[in-house]
């Protein structure tokens, strides 16, 4: 039988401590322990993408992954993306209706805030590569594709 | 869809993690990426009372290049295989293949190794290792060996993993610089397991006749598929249109697949054909650039 144990995680640059048993996922200590909800929980299998989150900046399912695993590594969740402003990532998703229930975007964004950083100038193919791995019944990705390229944009405008 | 309770293990070197399998025997289960192995924790369909963690284990996330190998180590994840510039260069129908696994997280995550040991029958991985002939190196407490990739596999997630062995690279040897190569995958929707899955590789000589062919399968048996294509592809033939339609006619006749509601066997079939078509045809135009 596993024992729970105390463990430490650095979340969004903060420390944070949580007693749990080994088998306890990613995704439920951040929402249960942390109280950061906005990582969703889908499938718990890996193909949804709901509770994607960086791990040392890497887009990285939080149900594939046990609490326990990530310490010694920086975990970044959606309350880290944007501050008192929008990120242009969530703007362009506002702007161009890129969600309705909202259910699945906090992983959309964790993974294109990922992408993006790597790919600053993806072509639409790319984008719908990247899109396959984050399920959304609402919007029929169209406006998800839009908001990406034009958050790509933004961000090269912007770049010094 | 939680996992039934383990005892988690974190070993900071290869012996040490080779020490706790050997401790906990059938027990234990060593986890890569997890990105198949985690969903089989979650659905309770492995429950294994001791988890031994490789994640730290950055001895084995390596990609070496020599004359005439490349070697891979086992913690290696997909997205560095997809994108190195020296798997590119050396092996380049790896590098594609790795960038149509699974999706781009998942890409951040899976391993070369963790795929190899899962040995999914439509996994991409196997398909290019035993299209390749590369050979796997395995370590246990008592010794290191090295196998075939064509021996490894025995079966549905089966392979020749002695009880406290585990992958820790792969050796592929590189490809010839006029190879003509593809590698085709259809699957329902992005990101799936394939239905089918094909993987050529070819050589040409100088005056445009064939010299070398491989072409294997992968989703269509327990094992990838490397078929033995001497009475259809002898070396020495100029491969044309006519060629490539027999071959892959050969191909699709070379499989008996299981026939089932959702995808029956003659649907495999046509797939398999159209598929190997495509590869052929886009291998060769490969070679001939390369030798032009």
């Amino acid at each position: 039988m596993s024992v729970a144990r105390m463990i430490s995680l650095t979340v969004n640059g903060e420390t944070l401590e949580a007693t749990v048993e080994p088998r306890k996922l990613l995704a439920d200590v951040l929402r249960e322990d942390f109280g950061l909800t906005g990582t969703h929980v889908g499938c718990e299998h890996g193909v949804c993408g709901a509770c994607t989150v960086l791990i040392d900046d890497q887009p990285a399912r939080a149900c594939l992954t046990y609490a326990i695993q990530m310490e010694g590594h920086e975990i970044t969740t959606i309350e880290a993306v944007g501050g008192t402003d929008l990120s242009p990532l969530q703007r362009a998703l506002h702007e161009e209706h890129g969600l309705q229930c909202g259910f699945c975007t906090p992983g959309i964004i964790m993974t294109f805030e990922a992408f993006l950083r790597d790919t600053p100038d993806p072509s639409e193919d790319d984008v719908r590569d990247v899109l396959s791995g984050n399920l959304c019944r609402c919007t029929g990705y169209q406006n998800i594709v839009a908001a990406v390229l034009k958050a790509a944009r933004t961000i090269r405008e912007e770049r010094p | 869809m939680k996992p039934a309770s383990f005892d988690y293990h974190r070993p900071q070197t290869l012996d040490a993690a080779l020490g706790l399998l050997a401790r906990f025997g059938e027990r234990a289960k060593p986890i890569a990426g997890g990105q198949s192995f985690g969903p089989m924790l979650n659905m309770r369909l492995a429950r294994p009372e001791h988890l031994i963690d490789l994640n730290d284990l950055v001895e084995l996330d390596f990609i070496r290049v020599s004359e005439a190998m490349l070697e891979v180590g086992a913690m290696t994840r997909h997205h560095r295989v997809a994108t190195a510039p020296e798997a590119a260069r050396s092996h380049p129908l790896l590098a594609a293949a790795a960038a149509t696994i699974g999706h781009y997280a998942i890409r951040h995550r899976g391993t070369l190794g963790g795929s190899l040991a899962h040995a999914d029958p439509a996994a991409q991985m196997p398909l290019v290792a035993v299209i390749s002939g590369a050979r796997l190196v395995l370590q246990g407490l008592s010794g290191r060996r090295e196998i075939a990739a064509s021996d490894f596999f025995k079966s549905v997630m089966t392979v020749d993993l002695a009880e406290g062995e585990l992958v820790t690279s792969v050796l592929y040897p590189r490809l010839p610089i006029n190879a003509g190569w593809a590698f085709e995958l259809f699957s329902r929707r992005r990101g799936d397991f394939a239905v089918v899955a094909v993987a050529v590789l070819l050589t040409l000589d100088d005056a445009g006749r064939l010299e070398d062919l491989h072409v294997a399968l992968g989703g269509v048996a327990p094992v990838p598929l490397r078929l033995d294509l001497s009475a259809v592809a002898p070396s020495g033939v100029i491969p044309d249109d006519t060629w490539i339609e027999a071959v892959s006619e050969f191909a699709a006749q070379s499989i008996a697949p299981e026939d089932t509601v959702q995808i029956p066997a003659v649907f495999r079939r046509e797939v398999t054909a159209s598929l190997t078509q495509k590869a052929l045809a886009t291998s060769l135009a490969r070679s001939r650039k390369a030798s032009a």
